[in-house]
């Protein structure tokens, strides 16, 4: 061991004197922050779903009472029937907590967070203080808008999208007051979160590489990581600065998003602005983020696809290709959007020809996963099968993609129940499906146990029915003409005979949230109930199981193992196992694959 | 309708207390577990996976048995028809996808299910292969997109001309209005400060010192003529609206401080398509659900609801506030005869306002 490592290690001998408010509460461990990220995103995600919940019953049932409103929603409700204004921000609440809070700091910063240090050997992220301030800033917004729940006239109610000027206008509707103002605050510091982040996860992946670890062997889930992390910081800014201006529009009397408007008996000063910019810049990053969502889920299926199939991934180039081409193009499509928002069809055009090329690299993803099941050894893990069920989801939603890509098909499905079916399908089910594939996979290595598989195999299988059971048949609802966002269909008589649908897709929707009782009770029992961990109990190749299942500071005792060969050595002919772990030098005469 | 939610609550119930007892079960075992997965429960998963794959086609044609008659009804309008044979093309085309790569994804998870001592096939790559199904969603989607542009630019480019009727649609929270340009064809300039003019009665806030607007007529029901080119102008005037036809193929965003356009022929009149035989069905069945609903109405002392008779519509359908669910307007198509009498007995603004 070199001198400079030997004080490095003593460095971190010094560190171990822990009190309990640095090791668990202000912790600079990744690990441990790690921690921190999935147990915030999974209270988020409880939340989330059980308002999903509400208002599907509200949706089946059309105004009726309902005890559980009067519960949970107490003046809301009155006599237990939801009101259209708390239905909005329901729906409202359930997008911005699944598709920010959930997905995107529950999955990219749980995973990025555990995995980005362990598998490419390095002792820490870049930085510790920032990783630290990253999760109590996402911490704080995620309080404030737990607390917006609670204001005199509700939490915001525009839609997670909150397009001005519904949410310029407190005149305009009751979310639209001081709780639209902490969702902007909200948002504003889950940015800046966000970004602190994603910058420690760039410089981590360029310079802390452990010996050996060149790019071209880096497993894909730290791709996936990786690349997530440049969208984030490319396109979060912009929604920032939309925040911004927004709240500058709502507090200071500036015009940026309103003009000629009156409302309320009352000509408001705004003159000269545009609702429409706001859209621009809203998507510019609102498209990307269905990829900062979906990118680190496919990156982990690709992980525990090649482990569990004991083969290699089929097609790693083109995997990390993939990734680069999806990264790019979805900064170029956010026009699909607002093909009839009023912006120029020419300009439709072109977002209609980005988008679809978006299918390409997709298309790719997918045939490659699917053959790198052919002819494997599968072991059928919960965590497999939720990445299999990604795979199929991913598909089955993708798909529809490419009618709502088209400018032209899109004007008669737009806002109807067959978006909500479609990136429900490939962004929310299959991010969650990434996110529950990680936990199961990885949840040896962040709590040294084991969940137990029977629950596992059991919450796979409900939810995976479920999930078809709720979006399949909403495509067809869609397909009739039903707008998303209607507190009620029966203002219109002409929708009737959908009712029926919408109970068959509410009582699917209430078993998956049943089942989802399941995986907490699994994930909580099992963190102090299960079985003790072996130091590599899916037999997998990558670093982070070299390391010892007691977590410690710097990950490794001794020196970091170094690199000899790329992640996925899988049932390499002329090997006694089947998988060479990638520290594990060449033998004498092996070949390593050109990458 | 109670009688389902108690029904899936009870096989909550049914499933918590399952899952319990067997938790019960699992933690009395003292069996060695190592909680990853034996060839027993590959086994069986494996076995599942194909079960499952065999769920996802029967949902599937489930679905378009019981709910294939609610899918894109009867197109009304010139460009309909075009959409609809893009739709159909893309449909068909994504579940032929469908269809074989679930196939191909679930089967080979119940084929390749794990078992002690076999050895997976190491297969890293195959540059033909990827590159073949890389070259055909390439051609597949040049071939879409190329359509889709096509479809596009014919339905997007609004041509002035005199033949075709300019009526300007009025949102605002939460009706519709419609205004027609009169006698001399031409709308009258209009702006939300002059809403307050004549004590409240400038409905859209008509410019009085534009002589074009006094022969305009708003109404609250929109008529159009059959067979003649339709120009929308869409305004709104305070949040974001968007006037949605599904019936006519035909959507578009109402943005305050701006004017939106969207043009579409009416092809069928509202008589004509309440005789489409699939129409007379539909209603048949929804006056079906009526009558049911009605009975428990009137059990519970509420009145009965009224039949259906079907109209086009005109929705809101971008989310503007509380009753954003309720804001609709009528849409009768006629012929030109008939518009015209119709016209003849609207107010124009400048008696309106007398």
């Amino acid at each position: 061991m070199s001198t400079a490592a030997q004080v490095h290690e003593q460095d971190h001998e010094h560190h171990h004197k822990e009190t309990f408010v640095t090791k668990y509460i202000f912790s600079q461990d990744h690990k441990m922050i790690s921690k921190q990220y999935l147990i915030t995103g999974l209270f988020m995600g409880i939340i989330g779903i059980a308002m999903s919940l509400l208002f599907r019953l509200q949706l089946a049932w059309p105004e009726q009472p309902f005890g559980i409103f009067e519960v949970l929603l107490g003046k809301w409700a009155p006599d237990g029937v939801m009101d259209p204004n708390v239905y909005l921000a329901l729906v409202t609440i359930h997008g911005t907590i699944m598709v920010f809070f959930v997905l995107t700091a529950g999955l990219s910063g749980t995973f990025s967070n555990l995995l980005i240090p362990l598998q490419i050997g390095a002792r820490d992220m870049a930085s510790g203080l920032l990783n630290m301030i990253s999760f109590w800033l996402f911490f704080l917004s995620s309080v404030i808008m737990i607390f917006s729940l609670f204001v005199e006239a509700g939490p915001a109610a525009a839609g997670w999208t909150v397009y001005p000027p519904l949410s310029a206008l407190p005149q305009a509707q009751p979310g639209s007051g001081t709780g639209m103002t902490l969702w902007l605050v909200s948002m504003a510091i889950f940015v800046a979160s966000s970004l602190l982040g994603s910058l420690n996860y760039i410089v981590t992946v360029i310079n802390l590489r452990t010996k050996g670890m060149s790019m071209t062997r880096l497993p894909l889930t730290i791709w996936a990581f990786f690349v997530t992390a440049i969208i984030g910081v490319v396109s979060f800014p912009v929604l920032l600065s939309a925040a911004l201006l927004l709240i500058m529009d709502r507090s200071f009397g500036t015009s940026f998003f309103l003009s000629d408007i009156f409302i309320q008996g009352e000509v408001l000063h705004y003159q000269g602005g545009s609702p429409v910019l706001y859209e621009h810049l809203f998507w510019f990053l609102g498209h990307p983020e269905v990829y900062i969502v979906l990118l680190p889920a496919l990156g982990i299926t690709s992980e525990i696809i090649a482990t569990n199939a004991r083969k290699p991934i089929f097609g790693y180039r083109a995997m990390v290709a993939s990734i680069l081409a999806i990264a790019f193009l979805s900064t170029i499509v956010w026009g699909h959007h607002m093909f009839i928002s009023g912006m120029n069809p020419f300009l439709g055009s072109v977002f209609t020809f980005t988008t679809l090329l978006i299918a390409i690299p997709s298309a790719v993803k997918a045939f490659n996963y699917i053959t790198t099941l052919w002819k494997g050894n599968l072991q059928l893990n919960p965590a497999m099968l939720f990445s299999i069920g990604l795979v199929s989801t991913f598909i089955t939603g993708g798909l529809t993609g490419i009618i709502l890509g088209d400018s032209t098909l899109d004007i008669n499905v737009h806002d109807t129940y067959f978006v909500v079916a479609h990136f429900h399908l490939v962004m929310g089910i299959s991010a969650l499906y990434g996110l529950f594939a990680g936990v199961y996979h990885w949840f040896p290595k962040m709590f040294g146990r084991m969940m137990n598989k029977n629950l596992g195999y059991f919450h796979f299988w409900v939810t995976a029915v479920c999930a078809y059971g709720v979006f399949f048949p909403m495509h067809f609802i869609g397909m009739a003409g039903l707008p998303r966002r209607y507190y009620t269909n029966t203002a219109f008589p002409y929708f009737d005979d959908l009712a029926d649908i919408n109970v068959l897709i509410t009582v699917f929707a209430l078993v998956a949230g049943a089942a989802q009782l399941v995986f907490l009770y699994n994930f909580i029992s099992s963190m102090f109930y299960g079985k003790e961990a072996e130091q590599n109990p899916w037999k997998s190749n990558t670093l982070e199981w070299t390391a010892p299942v007691e977590h410690m500071h710097g990950n490794w005792p001794g020196e970091i193992p170094h690199v000899h060969r790329w992640a996925y050595d899988y049932s390499k002919p002329g090997a006694d196992d089947d998988f060479i772990p990638q520290h594990i030098p060449l033998k004498q005469g092996e070949e390593e694959l050109q990458h | 309708m109670n009688v389902i939610l108690i029904f899936s609550v009870l096989v909550l119930i049914a499933i918590a207390l399952w899952q319990i007892t067997k938790i019960f079960e699992l933690s009395q075992e003292k069996k060695v577990n190592t909680q990853v997965a034996t060839d027993k429960d590959n086994d069986w998963n494996g076995k599942l996976m194909f079960a499952f794959l065999i769920f996802i086609y029967a949902l599937t044609l489930y679905s378009f048995w019981a709910y294939g008659d609610v899918l894109l009804p009867e197109a009304a309008s010139e460009h309909g028809g075009d959409y609809d044979q893009l739709m159909w093309i893309s449909f068909a085309l994504i579940f032929f996808v469908q269809t074989v790569t679930q196939a191909l994804l679930y089967y080979f998870s119940y084929k390749y299910r794990g078992e002690k001592g076999k050895k997976a096939l190491f297969y890293a790559d195959n540059d033909k292969l990827e590159m073949l199904w890389t070259i055909i969603p390439v051609i597949t989607l040049a071939g879409l997109i190329l359509y889709g542009l096509y479809t596009w630019t014919d339905i997007m480019t609004v041509e002035e001309n005199d033949e075709a009727l300019v009526v300007e649609l009025y949102a605002q929270q939460f009706n519709w209005k419609a205004r027609y340009a009169g006698e001399d064809g031409v709308l009258g300039d209009a702006n939300v400060r002059f809403l307050q003019d004549f004590d409240g009665k400038n409905l859209v806030g008509i410019d009085a010192t534009d002589p074009n607007g006094f022969d305009d007529v708003v109404v609250q029901e929109l008529h159009l003529p059959v067979g003649r080119e339709v120009i929308f102008k869409m305004r709104s005037q305070d949040v974001l609206h968007s006037a949605f036809m599904p019936h006519f193929r035909a959507q578009m965003n109402c943005v305050p401080g701006m004017i939106t356009e969207f043009a579409y022929t009416p092809k069928t009149t509202t008589e004509a398509m309440r005789q489409n035989p699939e129409m007379v069905a539909k209603v048949k069945k929804i006056n079906k659900i009526r009558v049911e609903k009605s009975k428990d109405l009137v059990a519970s002392g509420d009145t009965a609801l009224d039949p259906y008779e079907f109209d086009y519509l005109l929705l809101c359908n971008k989310v503007c506030g509380a009753s954003h669910y309720n804001m609709q307007m009528k849409i009768i198509v006629e012929s030109q005869k008939e518009y015209n009498q119709w016209m003849e007995q609207q107010q124009t603004f400048a008696e309106f306002i007398q």
